[in-house]
Formats: structure tokens, C-alpha cells, sequence
């Protein structure tokens, strides 16, 4: 009797606590479980549904606030390119509103310009989000400027498509006529005041990738129908080989791929930007920076005068000014050849969750080493940052060395016109400013400091340094050296097709 | 009688307690159960490539794979598994381990890349096929020193990468 209660009591006692734990553990084991499962029902979905479209957008949908309502993990990060972002040799110094003055860093810079607006007020970039702000407060428009300026740094295409009935390339093709001023003012009251914008690069339908932009279309079928290889542009052969019989049109003959860099190649390119003539990307002998200056020496102004972007003050050198060529630049390189787009770099994937997203906040690939090198490139983050470090210095330092030379030759060509020497006694040193001018700028407005095709750079830069000298001798022997007869052989290496080419 | 009282109270209190246990455990089991087929966990069993892709991390891998000349010949099992039945499962087990953990806890670093536990099991899988073939020229110096047949064969499991003549599309 006693024994059998004690071994009751016992067995409650034991049972209970035992039984409790188990409560316990198995009620934490279904709350993990259930977590587990709505963990695993979030990735789905988020697999499943990348986009919902809540608001209709049209292409002349300007403001990207309204695609953000349903691309909104690309509108943020598009957003951010009003962050400021620094590089050694990118970015900005002086402060967040108003960015160093590049023409005070390096004075030879504002030496070359004078003559022209950029001698003014020339500025380190900020990001896309003030593309437009930045230009039109730029002490450049205290001086007339032509509307072709708002090709690139507006969303213009609806402009353009009102002042052509229609036909965005007839509406483009009037602007340059056009002031600044007063387009910019139809553009703000028109309500397309915006930067670049989502439907510059997007069909609003699809999303698929388009390239909208007059100038490039008009250019880069201009380099289509060029004998140039292109080996960065495979559908460029592609249409070729199959006998160039429609002209060439990127959104009907580019991959994808390709698509990727020519969003891209509708701004930040070298071009002809001011009021005598349309905004002309200079591509019908090639990309190469000789290939461009062939174009340009061979284009006429329409009066039937020589091309120039405007007169030296100083020397009187009729001077080709270079705009940012990053594409051209690239195109150069031996990432172009391997296919690697702007945006594999500048706006690489980054996942999220189970979706993958193309980063909109465009920048230095040195602000984001692990998905814009590391894909390839598998090296630790510091020893690529060394590696481009090192191409940058090294060409930075050869570019400053093409600014002691190029102001040597302005003070050479200042000194023989004091000491009496004719107009045609200079002219041959006015030649070489434009030519040693023309490469040195070319790869100074260029936004990668050199990185973009390095052993290109070096080549123009060895070039600018050497025709800067044999200027600065022709100046001081009053007529060309005989090493400028040099310069004219035109023994520039161009691009050679990949082994790649023509092959299925 | 006091104690059969007693005995009633207690076992009265015990099935209760027992009674929501079971439920509890029930309801473990049944979430549990549902979730492992809502997450297709008997797929990870299978040999199918596709399984390898379901949380979208392996995507980009399970494409190149496609386009890769071993593609004819070889599934992400062939090269990623040890050939062994015991292998095969702790493999899969440790990997599924750390996969699913990773992924939920979504902590990893990307870019993602093999680690040596399973370059070794790649290592190990090439020479199980082409072992013959290379006997004299990788491995004369011994196991432990023998070299990474991926390091330059690099493009057999995933396809050429761009840029190395690779395709350009």
C-alpha cells in the first residue's frame, strides 16, 4: 500500500516534468518550422514575381518616380546616384553642391581652353541625379549655348518628338539651332524636366533594353557602315556579313549584351556639340582617337571651313576639343573585346533575396569590387584595387607629363609670334597643338584615367607628348622640324578583328 | 482508496499534459512534413540538375553548366558528389547543411565560390573518369601534390567564360 503510492507519486512527479519539457520542445520546434516555412514561401515568391505593375508607363513617361511605383528596388537604387562617391582619381574634391574646379587642379587644362567655354567653369562630375542641375547652373552659360546640350543631360526624347511632329530624329535635328535657354525652358514647361530617365534606356512595355538617343543612332550606323572591324560590337560584323542590306538599327540587330553598353554609348562618347551643325558622333572611320580625328579633319563646317571646336586665344591653333569618349575608349580595350559590357561593371547584378537585380546606382567599379571584379576576376579585393591603381598612376602621371609639354608648346608658339615670326611661319606648330591637343584631351575628359583600354592611353599620350614637342620645335624654328614630317605618316594601329569574328 | 483517488488525479493531469504534447508533436510533425514537401525537399534526393537551381543561387552556374562540353556527359552530381554511397550522403548532407542555412540566414559572401572540401570532391570525380589519361603527367608526384585539374580545364564543368574567345553574343 505505502510502496504503491510512493511509486504513483514518483511516476507523476516524473512523467510531468518530462512531459512539460516535451510540450516545450516540440511547441519551439513547430514556431521554427512554421518560420521556417514562411522563409521558404517569401524566396518563392519573390522567385516567382519580380515585378508588379501598379501604374502604367508610357515612353513619355519622364519622371522616374512613376517607374519607381513599379521598379521600385531599381528606382532606389537609381536614387542614389545623388550620393557623393569618391576614387583617387574619380569623383569630386571641393564640396557636396559645388565640386572642385578640374581647370584649378590641373592649369594647363584651363590654358588649352582658352578660347572656349570650358575655361570658364570645367568641374569634377557628380552623379546622374544632377546631370541637368549641374548644367544648367555652369558658369559656361554666361556664354551663348546651343540646345544640343540637353541630348544628354535631359529626358528630351519627348521634346524632340513635339518639335518633329513625331519624328524624334527631325525634332533632334532642329535643336542646335535652338538656345539653351529656350529649349531648356520648353523642356521644364512641357513637364520633362528630368535627368536621364528610365524610358531613355527601357521600352516601357517590356523593359527590354533600347537606345533612343539621335546622335547614336545616327553614329553608330555611321560605324556600321564603315570598314572599321568591330570587334566589340559582334552584330555589327553579324550585319555586315549578311550583306548591310537595311541600315544598321542597334534595337533590332543587338544582343542583349551588346545592349548593355550602347544604353550607355548614347552620352558618354566624344562628339561635335555647339550651334553651327547637329550633334555629330564622329564615328564613320572607326573609334580609335586617330580614326575620330581622320572624321573630323575630313568633316566641313557649313560654310564649307575647316571642323574645329574654336580658335586657341593664345595661339591660334584651330583646336578639336574632346568630349568624355568612355565608350570609345573602351572599345579600345581588351574588356570590349571580351564582351564585357558598361554594365557588367558600372551596374552589375546584385542578388536579392531569390531575385537578381542590375544595380542602378551606376559608379565606380572600385565602389563595388566584389560583383563588378570578382565574377571574373578571382582575386582578393585589395590586389584588384592595386592592379587598377597601378594602370591609373601610371597614366596619370604620363597625362601631366602631356600638360608640361603641351603648355611648353603654347609658350613656344607665344614667344615666336612676340619675336616677329609670321602666321605662316606658326602654322605648322598650330597643326601640332591641334594634333598633341586633340590625344591629351582625349584621354583627360575621358572618365577612367586610362583604365578603359590602358596601353591605349599610354599609346595617345606617348603621341600627344610627341607632337607636343615637335611643335614646340616648329615653333622655335619657325617652320616644321623634320621629325613633324614623321607625324603625318599615319601608322596608328587599328583594331583587328577577333579570331572570334565571323565564325557562326 | 486514497490512493486510487490519488492514482486518478494524477493520471487525469498526466493525459492531459499528454494529450497536448500529442498535439503539439502532431502539429510539429504535420508543419514540418508540409514544409518539406513545400520546399520540394525529396527533389534533393534526385539527380536532376534543376534541383541544384531551386533557390536561384546556383542559376548562373546551371546555365554555363548547359553550355559547357561536359554537358553531354555529366550532371552537378557527377562532379560535385563523391562516387561512394556513404560519401555521396554525408556530402549531400553537409552541403544541403550549409546551403539551406546560408540561404536563410542569407549571410553568405558573393561572389559565391567552392570550397576545398568540395574542390577535392571535383578533383576526385575528374580522376575518376580520366584517370587513365593523365596518370603520368598529374599525378607522377603523388597524391597530395598532384595538380587541380580544374585550374586550367577551368571551362569543362561551367563553359568558356566571356572574354577568353569564349561565346559572344
Amino acid at each position: 500500500m505505502e510502496r504503491s503510492r510512493l511509486n504513483a507519486v514518483t511516476q507523476r512527479g516524473v512523467s510531468a516534468t518530462i512531459l512539460l519539457s516535451a510540450l516545450v520542445v516540440a511547441a519551439v520546434v513547430a514556431v521554427a518550422l512554421t518560420a521556417l516555412l514562411v522563409n521558404i514561401f517569401e524566396r518563392k515568391q519573390e522567385g516567382k514575381v519580380t515585378t508588379t505593375r501598379l501604374v502604367e508607363v508610357t515612353r513619355d513617361t519622364t519622371d522616374p518616380a512613376r517607374w519607381g511605383v513599379n521598379w521600385p528596388k531599381q528606382y532606389d537604387a537609381y536614387k542614389l546616384t545623388a550620393q557623393p562617391t569618391r576614387t583617387r582619381f574619380g569623383g569630386h574634391g571641393g564640396s557636396e553642391a559645388l565640386p572642385q574646379e578640374k581647370i584649378d587642379k590641373d592649369p594647363w587644362l584651363k590654358r588649352m581652353f582658352l578660347g572656349y567655354a570650358f575655361s570658364i567653369d570645367y568641374r569634377d562630375r557628380r552623379g546622374h541625379a544632377y546631370m541637368l542641375q549641374d548644367q544648367e547652373n555652369t558658369q559656361r552659360q554666361t556664354k551663348p549655348q546651343t540646345g544640343s546640350c540637353l541630348h544628354c543631360h535631359a529626358s528630351v526624347m519627348p521634346l524632340y518628338r513635339k518639335l518633329g511632329d513625331g519624328d524624334a530624329i527631325k525634332g533632334f535635328e532642329m535643336t542646335y539651332k535652338i538656345s539653351y535657354q529656350d529649349l531648356n525652358r520648353q523642356l521644364h514647361e512641357m513637364g520633362h524636366g528630368h535627368t536621364v530617365t528610365c524610358a531613355d534606356c527601357h521600352d516601357p512595355k517590356t523593359m527590354q533594353l533600347i537606345v533612343t538617343r539621335p546622335a547614336f543612332l545616327q553614329g553608330i550606323e555611321r560605324l556600321a557602315g564603315s570598314a572599321a572591324p568591330t570587334p566589340f560590337a559582334p552584330s555589327i560584323e553579324r550585319w555586315r556579313a549578311a550583306g548591310r542590306k537595311a541600315p544598321y538599327d542597334p534595337n533590332a540587330e543587338a544582343s542583349r549584351n551588346e545592349m548593355r553598353t550602347f544604353v550607355c554609348a548614347q552620352c558618354h562618347i566624344e562628339y561635335y556639340c555647339s550651334s553651327a551643325m547637329k550633334l555629330t558622333a564622329p564615328w564613320g572611320k572607326g573609334l580609335s582617337v586617330d580614326q575620330i580625328e581622320v572624321f573630323w579633319n575630313e568633316t566641313r563646317m557649313p560654310d564649307g571651313g575647316r571642323f574645329l571646336d574654336y580658335k586657341h586665344a593664345e595661339t591660334g591653333a584651330p583646336i578639336l576639343k574632346a568630349q568624355h569618349p568612355e565608350f570609345e575608349l573602351w572599345s579600345q580595350g581588351v574588356h570590349a573585346r571580351s564582351g564585357v559590357a558598361c554594365a557588367d561593371c558600372h551596374m552589375p547584378y546584385a542578388r536579392d533575396g531569390a531575385t537578381k537585380v542590375s544595380d542602378h546606382w551606376v559608379r565606380s567599379p572600385l565602389l563595388n569590387i566584389s560583383r563588378a571584379c570578382q565574377g571574373c576576376h578571382k582575386l582578393p579585393e585589395d590586389e584588384i584595387k592595386a592592379r587598377v591603381d597601378l594602370i591609373q598612376t601610371r597614366n596619370f602621371e604620363l597625362m601631366q607629363r602631356g600638360g608640361v609639354a603641351i603648355t611648353a608648346l603654347m609658350d613656344a608658339i607665344v614667344a615666336a609670334r612676340k619675336g616677329g615670326a609670321s602666321e605662316q611661319q606658326l602654322a605648322a606648330a598650330q597643326e601640332l597643338q591641334r594634333k598633341a591637343q586633340w590625344r591629351l584631351d582625349f584621354i583627360a575628359a575621358e572618365n577612367s584615367m586610362g583604365f578603359h583600354a590602358p596601353q591605349e592611353a599610354a599609346r595617345v599620350l606617348g603621341e600627344a607628348l610627341d607632337y607636343a614637342r615637335q611643335g614646340e620645335l616648329a615653333a622655335l624654328r619657325r617652320g616644321p622640324a623634320p621629325a613633324a614630317r614623321v607625324a603625318h605618316t599615319n601608322a596608328a594601329p587599328a583594331l583587328l578583328p577577333t579570331a572570334a569574328a565571323g565564325k557562326p | 482508496m486514497v490512493t486510487a483517488e490519488g492514482q486518478g488525479r494524477g493520471l487525469a493531469g498526466g493525459t492531459a499534459l499528454l494529450l497536448a504534447l500529442a498535439v503539439l508533436v502532431g502539429a510539429a510533425a504535420g508543419i514540418g512534413g508540409y514544409t518539406f514537401v513545400y520546399a520540394e525537399g525529396l527533389s534533393y534526393m534526385s539527380s536532376d540538375p534543376k534541383v541544384c537551381a531551386n533557390c536561384h543561387i546556383m542559376q548562373a552556374q546551371y546555365d554555363s553548366w548547359q553550355k559547357a562540353s561536359h554537358h553531354h556527359v555529366a550532371v552537378c552530381n557527377d562532379c560535385h558528389l563523391p562516387r561512394g554511397l556513404v560519401g555521396k550522403y554525408v556530402a549531400k548532407a553537409v552541403n544541403g547543411w550549409n546551403h539551406s542555412t546560408a540561404y536563410t540566414l542569407q549571410n553568405f559572401a558573393e561572389p559565391i565560390a567552392i570550397k576545398p572540401f568540395n574542390s577535392g570532391i571535383v578533383q576526385d570525380n575528374c580522376l575518376a573518369c580520366h584517370r587513365q589519361l593523365v596518370e603520368d603527367a598529374v599525378m607522377a608526384r603523388g597524391p597530395a601534390q598532384e595538380a587541380s585539374c580544374v585550374h586550367c580545364h577551368q571551362s569543362a564543368g561551367h563553359g568558356e567564360r566571356a572574354g577568353l574567345g569564349g561565346p559572344r553574343t
